[in-house]
């Protein structure tokens, strides 16, 4: 099956340009829930209501405000809100290509497919390129009355877009004082990284699977059949010990482990 | 979705009777048989463009349930999670259930692997959230902070928060441990899913000039200015405009406004780092 594509454009590098299609490279397996009222099993609605008097406010009632001080609003009108939408544009600007460290992980949101709307060569040779240079460019475009930053990159023979958070949006641990509390010892870090490298490895990502949301799904079909097994209550128990022994008998079973495999 | 906001709304009307807002999950994150008890804070904050929905005289609005048959507003004790096996057919699942789903073992961070830190594609990347340490277990967090940070690895681990089974990679920077949460394999599309075309011959003269493009647009850094909020930094600059006039602003008493208040999401991990909350 093929997917659909959500927005077309136009990448442009300098006066170069590569018309691209957009297609969402995320799929949602989230176990979907609704919220129902107790009583009667139905969906509920959501309205907005005055705290106050409990009285609803109707969407045409609504207005919006920014709040400049605790409890005083500027009131922003639709017409206010739709002149601070950018320009609409099919044009996907890439300003700058950098080397992957040079974005961090906590800016990446959410990843799109480009494919090829046209000319296929230019869309081919470009991810090439950028596979063979290792870069990746920064895009500028605007999706539905929508300001993104993005990071194109090669995936494979293909061209990924990946969209960027906002500065403003992240919070950086360089802005944040580092942990409070005594520091480790020279013979507990030295153990540490020896159990740190007993466990290094690849990142593998079919290791990984939701078991849980198949778990949730089984026991919903059981109990649809009025079949719902008897869940126990989970008991948390931990014991405290001294850093040390436990760095130690780790070090020792991870090592038994090692040999035996 | 809808079943997280369920639960923050319970949430949040407990949270309004403490002192500040609660971690978002408390865990432990282990390591060989060490472990290390942590809260959990979100590493993003909301944009600075939030709005309020206010009232035709300026009061600002709460967001209620109700229920269509009776039309009237539900409290969180009166609603209940429930997942669609046939067109209005529900079948209701608890918190407990959901809760006595998770085998004790998946709750924990259990960090069995150790990566290289840039060998993990940045499709997988979802969300960030900085680990705290809870009272008690400063020494063994710093400890693997320090340790991971110095190796340049990240871990990897799955576990179950708050009924949903995450997968997450574990940074280490400034001494501070962050989780990223990320996608499963199957909730990534291949080419092949979405249907791209195979790759024809493309000549290499091609390639070239789109290796030259990006090496004439190359840089080390990314400017910050990049990743500007312009949208927002134009709405600031309209409210300000705007607030010069009277007609344009309501004012109603602060004690009424809750819900909706803004979280200083920085405040908060500074005391949690301090071991003070």
């Amino acid at each position: 099956m093929t997917a659909r594509a959500i927005w077309k454009g136009e990448l442009k590098i300098g006066s170069t340009k590569v018309p691209v299609k957009l297609y969402s490279g995320v799929v949602d397996r989230t176990v979907r829930f609704h919220i129902l009222d107790d009583k009667h099993l139905m969906r509920v609605k959501q309205h907005m209501v005055n705290p106050d008097s409990g009285d609803e406010v109707t969407n045409e009632e609504i207005q919006k405000g920014y709040e400049i001080e605790p409890g005083k609003f500027v009131i922003l009108t639709d017409k206010d809100l739709e002149s601070l939408e950018p320009e609409p544009s099919r044009e996907i600007e890439i300003t700058e290509f950098v080397p992957p460290e040079a974005i961090s992980q906590q800016w990446y949101e959410r990843p799109y497919y480009l494919a090829p709307d046209g000319d296929e060569k230019a869309y081919f040779a470009l991810a090439e390129a950028l596979q063979n240079t290792g870069r990746e460019g920064i895009a500028h475009w605007v999706m539905r009355n929508k300001p993104y930053v993005g990071a194109l990159r090669a995936e494979g023979d293909y061209l990924l877009l990946v969209t960027l958070r906002n500065a403003e949006e992240v919070i950086s641990a360089r802005d944040l004082p580092k942990p409070a509390g005594r520091a480790p010892t020279q013979k507990e870090l030295n153990m540490a990284k020896q159990l740190v490298g007993l466990l290094e490895g690849e990142f593998n990502p079919a290791d990984y699977k939701d078991e849980y949301r198949e778990r949730v799904m089984e026991f919903i079909e059981k109990k649809a059949k009025g079949k719902a097994p008897k869940l126990h209550a989970v008991k948390t128990k931990r014991k405290a010990s001294s850093l040390d022994s436990v760095l130690e008998k780790s070090l020792r079973s991870l090592r038994k482990e090692k040999r035996a495999a | 979705m809808v079943k997280t906001r369920a639960r923050t709304n319970r949430r949040s009307e407990e949270d309004e009777e403490q002192a500040g807002p609660r971690p978002f999950w408390s865990g432990t994150l282990t390591f060989g048989l060490v472990s290390v008890p942590v809260n959990l804070f979100p590493a993003n904050r909301s944009s600075h463009a939030h709005l309020r929905m206010l009232s035709p005289e300026g009061e600002p609005l709460s967001r209620k349930y109700y229920s269509e048959k009776t039309e009237r507003d539900l409290d969180a004790d009166q609603m209940v999670r429930g997942y669609e096996i046939d067109k209005g057919k529900y079948v209701v699942v608890t918190d407990e259930e959901l809760d006595r789903l998770a085998p004790e073992k998946s709750r924990d961070i259990d960090l069995k692997t150790f990566v290289p830190e840039e060998s993990i594609p940045p499709v997988y990347f979802d969300r960030g959230y900085f680990l705290t340490p809870a009272p008690g277990s400063e020494k063994a967090y710093k400890l693997l902070a320090e340790t991971m940070e110095k190796s340049g690895k990240a871990g990897v681990a799955t576990f179950v928060m708050r009924g949903k089974e995450y997968l997450v990679a574990i940074f280490a920077e400034h001494g501070i441990l962050r989780a990223e949460t990320m996608r499963f394999p199957d909730e990534l599309r291949s080419p092949k899913d979405v249907g791209l075309p195979k790759k024809p011959k493309v000549p290499a003269a091609t390639v070239h000039k789109f290796e030259k493009l990006v090496r004439s647009k190359s840089k080390k850094q990314l400017s910050p200015t990049r990743l500007k909020d312009e949208q927002t930094e134009r709405l600031l600059k309209l409210v300000k405009k705007k607030s010069a006039q009277r007609k344009n602003v309501v004012e109603v008493e602060t004690d009424k406004r809750e819900e909706g208040k803004v979280i200083d999401m920085v405040a908060i991990l500074k005391k949690s780092l301090a071991g003070k909350a």
